[in-house]
């Protein structure tokens, strides 16, 4: 396992050299940012290497407990046995699928419930008036708790972990399209109105859009909510997913069980963060490049 | 009947600290159907409020602003507004940007975007109609804007210095397109605007409004001949003439601007 990333880096450093040595002056800008991406991922892997080489020979050398902590070699050893052979609770695939429904179940449905009522509150201030401090309030409590009362009420099933991540995607996008909304420009809704759009067709056509781009950068983090709080609620009690799998290894005292848990949920958080990165590249299409990327403060 | 009448407004905004802050005061204005008025004063005069008032984006304090005969009560959809700064949806494409009037005045959408088609050729931005305004010249935005606002026909068309951004001789050049499609349309005009030579080169008549609070100091025809050409027009003999009259009367109030907003520099400093 770690021989296989060392061989890999002199290949991306024999790939580069062709372009550059036959018209070392005329290398393309193309070509120069390709080779630099890939010296940059070298660069990267070379890191991640040398910390686990560093971890497994801490273990190796007794300096760290891997009864405790963990080591790369068994890690690397459970993840194999889970694909190969399967968990304890049935295929990897199906634990994988289990906790994905439950963090993308959560995730839309937070993210829509809090676009709409983000959106509505920003536009209508009567009802940001009455709303806001109830908001406020339930924002500053920690609702990670709520998923001890959502895994009685809603029982082991999948409900319960859908309806915590629910709660904990709800605030994040709430916030940011409540802010957005109320950050129009005045002279883009004026013009709207002068042009003969009715309020839905203002709200429809100039606030949402121009929300947006607050939405996407809370939905970049939202996503790592949902996910949080499906493997909450299945580490409080489930019959399967990630988090069972990550309680039951804690149980047997298996800590490489846990981090190889951990390795997984890392893969899906890093797919489904530029998914939707991609999502942001379409839906900000109109933006000028530069400015391309999430950010919400302009 | 007048096309715009302002009778005496008054409008106070609240500011910040609690106070009152007048931005005009005992304002009349009328422009006839088809008259082409550009407003000039010093910075800070209430100028664009004018505009606020007449479009019905705000209400005056006292006094009446009437369309038609009509007392504005809310925004009126005859009237055209072109902004300072861009107004343009910068999320949809040219095409969309002007086609959005008709469309939400009820027309559907192949009526809407044929006639954005017509009017897009009309500004000279054909072959543009896929692009978003970020990929525009700050000259070429305006002409979305125009186009935008001025494919709805109104019988009124409020601008607000729309041209303040641009550079000197893409500022000239736009002056001249939008003469030549006023003229299409023959819209009753208000222009804002701190330059005079634009405001005589355009207008029929001038209006010099006092340093805030802004209110009518003085009017004057402008009998230049039309068409004209922005670019040329300055070299008339009665321009110059004009451009002296009117001078003589706004030059008192730009001293007297620029001497407050000094003096408060003064203090703050």
């Amino acid at each position: 396992m770690i021989d296989t990333p060392t061989r890999v880096q002199p290949d991306g450093a024999v790939a580069s050299a062709p372009g550059a040595v036959p018209t070392p002056r005329a290398a393309s800008p193309r070509r120069r940012a390709n080779r630099r991406r890939l010296g940059l991922a070298g660069v990267r892997l070379a890191v991640v290497v040398a910390l686990l080489a560093a971890w497994q020979l801490c273990v190796n050398a007794k300096i760290v407990d891997p009864f405790f902590w963990g080591e790369p070699r068994g890690v690397w050893a459970d993840l194999q046995d889970w694909v190969t052979v399967g968990t304890s609770q049935g295929s990897l695939g199906d634990q994988i699928l289990v906790t994905l429904e439950e963090a993308v179940l959560g995730f839309v449905i937070g993210s829509i419930l809090g676009i709409v009522f983000g959106i509505a509150l920003g536009r209508i201030h009567l009802l940001s008036e009455i709303f806001a401090p109830f908001l406020k309030a339930a924002n500053s409590i920690p609702r990670i708790i709520l998923g001890s009362i959502f895994t009685v009420a809603f029982g082991f099933g999948i409900q319960s972990k859908v309806v915590l991540a629910v709660v904990l995607v709800f605030f994040g996008v709430f916030f940011n399209a409540f802010q957005g909304a109320r950050e129009v420009d005045r002279n883009l809704i004026a013009n709207a109105r002068l042009l003969g759009a009715s309020r839905w067709r203002v709200t429809r056509d100039v606030v949402l859009p121009s929300a947006f781009t607050w939405i996407l950068a809370s939905l970049h983090i939202s996503f790592g909510f949902a996910l949080i709080g499906a493997l909450v609620g299945e580490i409080l009690g489930a019959n399967q997913g990630l988090g069972l799998l990550i309680r039951s290894s804690q149980n047997n005292f298996d800590m490489n069980g846990v981090l190889a848990g951990m390795v997984l949920v890392a893969v899906i958080a890093l797919t489904a963060e530029s998914l939707i990165t991609l999502l942001e590249r379409r839906l900000l299409r109109w933006r000028p490049p530069q400015t391309h990327g999430g950010a919400a403060i302009e | 009947m007048a096309a715009i009448e302002l009778r005496n407004v008054t409008k106070k905004f609240a500011t910040a600290d609690g106070g009152t802050y007048t931005a005009i005061e005992d304002l009349s204005l009328t422009v006839e159907d088809g008259q082409f008025c550009a407003v000039v004063g010093p910075t800070g005069c209430g100028k664009s409020t004018t505009l606020t008032l007449v479009s019905g984006l705000e209400r005056p304090s006292r006094g009446e602003a009437l369309v038609h005969g009509e007392p504005v009560r809310g925004i009126d959809t005859g009237t055209g507004f072109v902004f300072q700064q861009d107004a343009v949806f910068p999320w949809r494409t040219v095409l969309d940007n002007v086609a959005a009037g008709p469309l939400y005045r009820g027309r559907s959408r192949a009526e809407a975007a044929a006639l954005a088609r017509d009017w897009l050729r009309r500004v000279g931005l054909s072959g543009f109609e896929d692009r978003y305004p970020h990929q525009l010249s700050g000259g070429m935005r305006k002409r979305v804007a125009l186009a935008q606002s001025l494919i709805n026909q109104p019988r009124i068309l409020l601008m607000d210095e729309p041209f303040s951004a641009l550079d000197v001789q893409t500022r000239a050049i736009m002056s001249t397109e939008l003469l030549h499609l006023w003229d299409q349309t023959r819209p009753a005009v208000v222009f804002v605007t701190h330059d005079l030579e634009e405001a005589i080169a355009l207008a029929d008549k001038v209006v010099v409004l006092t340093a805030g609070p802004g209110t009518v100091k003085a009017e004057f025809e402008i009998d230049l001949p039309r068409p004209r050409v922005v670019q040329e027009i300055r070299l008339d003999p009665r321009f110059t003439r004009l451009y002296g009259e009117i001078w003589e009367a706004l030059r008192a109030e730009v001293a007297e601007a620029y001497a407050r907003t000094t003096r408060v520099a003064g203090v703050a400093s």
